[in-house]
């Protein structure tokens, strides 16, 4: 009777695979499928850009797509290029600290009551349109810094020429702030898993040791987890540079280069945002918009290799020192 | 401890569905009371009522115009009337956002009058409604600013024809510094370029106090706003700039979207805004700023306008009034076989000197949009028709200006070429 049961079950097993089999597969590559198209899709579109301005698109800093004597556009990606590096590494600088505290926090310190709520809390952040924080950004936040943060920098940090210039609130600043915003929840989210996962045994030993919880935390758990808290910096960096509307709202959008973080600027979706509709019946101008999402998507592409060697490269590391 | 159960679970989704609802109650509550509700363009057609035909008409003289305009072809517009669709039809169109509030109404009051007409319109920009027009993805397009040659080449046997008009007004933040926004100071063209130029940096520039000898301008940095994405109202602005000053002509010129020298001018702060929301709301955080936005962006919001100085010399403020004065005396007789308008610097002693026309765009023969079929066009021409004439009342009441008598009897001629395989749409 039992040996029925399993021949059935066998019987089953057999069949079903083929089915799940093939839906697998068609799902596993529907996505490289996707991105290999929207590629091409983007160089295909880039094509005019390219062969008008080569290499010099990611060196030229003058943006002119309409020039007064009816030429052709002169159009350089750096300003945007620049924008989008700075506001991102502003917004990570914030974040990454302020994320790994909540994950800690969460998964460490706080007490079975407060656990719960706090995860909530920060992952309805998460929920939130990226609209709304635009909305938020120009109706509190832009006020906020320009009347508070801002004057207080240049007060205290005004020789810096990164906190120098007329403030007004719109600028790579502003945008970082709330780029920061906008990311904590993810990294927060990833961190607290990787914490959360780091054995047992691993904190005991330290704590047998003689370590205090906080010289747990910094030589048992941060270093087991550190693959992970780099993937999770990865992953909210990449959420940081692609983020459109938020920033279009709060940056000023203006192509410049310029030291002072208050000053307005633009990032790469920022400009493909305002300028999209508006770009009809000009070849190269829309080329060189396809082009800015063809940087923006190789940046984000190498950002993501470098973040997966790193993983790979620290996850040995962290083995072995883990089997000594 | 990590596992949580799921009674707890169920708990805690009602606690983050409260927390969510409460939010957005009080983020859409404190929004809405900071921008008048009306600022919402897009879901104006939704909330607005149907304004009866007395209460539109407000002012004498747009009465007036509207109503010689009606007599002027009365019996054209009542040969029309005879038409009825035959067949339901789906008219697709797109394009500029300015006009979108008012083509809705249309939409909306026509598809009350003939039923089965539905045209949908989505507010998706100028260029965007060039590019689809052109692609031949809609059925007709809509522009702020007049196509240029080149445009009009890629899209063979297209042809355009202005469906209303709004001024650009000029407003400023300097409530801090003692000028509340009620006090009008006075610009002139070569001012307005200076500011945009960055060689006018300061409140206190002997340029503008020679303007505005009895404002206490302060020692103030100018925070200059412009439009970050293209759009018809940075059109008509620079295109005012070009015609009044020939250094913004050969430096800047005009477009839906230029390099705005004050963005790069050592000691100048230009900053960008997305749309006339964008830019009111970094002028309104901003001590010291000066931006322009769309005439009825500035009525509904109840910003604080400037008074330009116009070509007969006199210091205009903007309204719907002193701009349909623009376009009734704009020079020259508009022509039919090419009705691309230019009335920025209009003569006459109350014509205010920033204003444009909005375009509705469409084959002049419907039949090369193979989308469009016999039915579809003649819908859509009847529609046209109507937009201009009776669609007109119901400009004011959404704070658009109505079209003067001569550009509505041009519009009339060229709707009249419009056919479909050579055959007539309008009779």
């Amino acid at each position: 009777m039992q040996a029925q049961v399993e021949k059935v079950r066998a019987q089953k097993r057999a069949r079903h695979p083929d089915f799940l089999h093939a839906i697998l597969v068609v799902t596993a590559f529907a996505l490289p499928v996707i991105a290999t198209l929207s590629l091409y899709a983007l160089l295909n579109g880039s094509v005019d850009s390219i062969q008008a301005f080569g290499f010099g698109f990611l060196t030229s800093s003058k943006w002119i797509p309409n020039p007064p004597n009816g030429g052709p556009p002169i159009l350089g990606a750096l300003p945007a290029m620049y924008g989008s590096v700075v506001t991102t590494l502003i917004a990570l600088l914030i974040a990454v600290p302020i994320s790994l505290g909540i994950a800690l926090f969460q998964s460490e310190l706080a007490p079975g009551k407060l656990r719960l709520p706090s995860i909530f809390l920060v992952e309805l952040l998460a929920a939130v349109p990226s609209v709304v924080y635009g909305l938020w950004g120009i109706l509190f936040l832009v006020p906020f810094m320009s009347s508070n943060v801002d004057p207080w920098l240049v007060g205290s940090l005004g020789f810096l020429p990164i906190f120098s210039g007329e403030t007004n609130g719109l600028g790579m600043l502003t945008a970082g702030v709330i780029l920061a915003i906008m990311i904590i929840p993810y990294g927060a989210a990833v961190m607290r898993e990787v914490v959360t996962a780091v054995p047992r045994a691993q904190r005991e030993a330290c704590i047998a040791l003689g370590g205090t919880k906080w010289e747990t935390m910094r030589m048992a758990v941060i270093p087991y987890a550190s693959t992970g808290i780099i993937a999770a910096v990865v992953l909210a960096m990449g959420r940081a540079i692609g983020e459109t509307m938020a920033v279009t709202m709060v940056i000023g959008n203006v192509a410049r280069i310029t030291p002072s973080l208050f000053l307005p600027a633009e990032t790469i979706p920022s400009v493909i945002a305002n300028e999209f509709t508006e770009v009809a019946g000009n070849g190269i101008y829309l080329a060189a918009l396809f082009e800015l999402a063809l940087i923006l998507f190789a940046i984000v592409f190498v950002m993501n290799l470098l973040g997966r060697l790193l993983i790979t490269r620290l996850a040995f590391h962290g083995k072995a020192a883990h089997d000594v | 401890m990590i596992r949580m159960s799921s009674k707890n679970n169920k708990r805690n989704i009602g606690i983050v569905a409260l927390v969510v609802v409460i939010i957005a109650a009080v983020a859409g509550g404190y929004y809405f009371s900071t921008m008048s509700s009306s600022s919402t363009t897009s879901m104006m057609p939704v909330t607005s009522t149907m304004p009866s035909e007395t209460s539109v008409m407000t002012e004498s003289s747009i009465m007036t115009s509207a109503s010689m305009s009606e007599t002027s072809m009365a019996s054209m517009t009542s040969s029309q009337s005879s038409w009825q669709p035959t067949v339901a039809v789906q008219v697709l169109a797109a394009g500029a956002t300015f006009p979108q509030p008012l083509i809705q109404k249309w939409t909306v009051t026509y598809n009350q009058i003939y039923p089965q007409v539905t045209i949908s319109y989505s507010g998706i920009g100028s260029g965007g409604g060039i590019q689809q027009i052109t692609a031949k993805t809609v059925d007709f397009g809509a522009s702020d600013a007049p196509l240029s040659n080149a445009q009009l080449a890629a899209a063979p046997g297209l042809t355009l024809f202005p469906e209303t008009l709004g001024g650009v007004a000029i407003t400023y933040n300097l409530a801090a510094f003692g000028i509340p926004s009620s006090t009008v100071l006075n610009f002139t063209s070569s001012v307005i370029a200076g500011i945009y130029m960055g060689t006018i940096q300061k409140w206190n520039d002997p340029a503008l106090v020679a303007l505005n000898p009895g404002a206490p301008l302060p020692d103030a940095h100018i925070t200059v706003v412009h439009r970050s994405d293209g759009s018809g109202t940075t059109f008509a602005f620079t295109n005012f700039l070009s015609v009044t000053n020939p250094n913004w002509a050969s430096q800047v010129g005009f477009s839906t979207s230029v390099t705005w020298p004050v963005d790069t001018v050592a000691g100048a702060t230009g900053v960008g805004g997305k749309g006339n929301p964008g830019v009111a709301g970094a002028v309104k955080n901003t001590n010291g700023a000066i931006g322009y936005v769309d005439l009825i962006y500035a009525i509904q919001n109840n910003l604080g306008v400037g008074a330009v100085q116009n070509a007969a010399g006199n210091w205009i403020v903007p309204s719907i009034q002193t701009v349909l004065w623009a376009a009734q005396n704009a020079t020259g007789t508009p022509n039919p076989a090419d009705l691309r308008l230019h009335i920025v610097n209009a003569q006459g002693p109350q014509s205010y000197p920033i204003a444009t026309y909005t375009y509705l765009l469409v084959y002049r023969d419907m039949s090369a949009n193979p989308n469009t079929d016999l039915a579809k066009a003649q819908a859509i021409a009847h529609f046209f028709w109507w937009a201009i004439h009776d669609g007109q009342q119901y400009a004011p009441a959404l704070d658009y200006v109505p079209l003067p008598a001569n550009v509505v009897a041009a519009d009339e001629q060229l709707l009249m070429t419009l056919n479909y395989q050579g055959t007539p749409l309008l009779p």
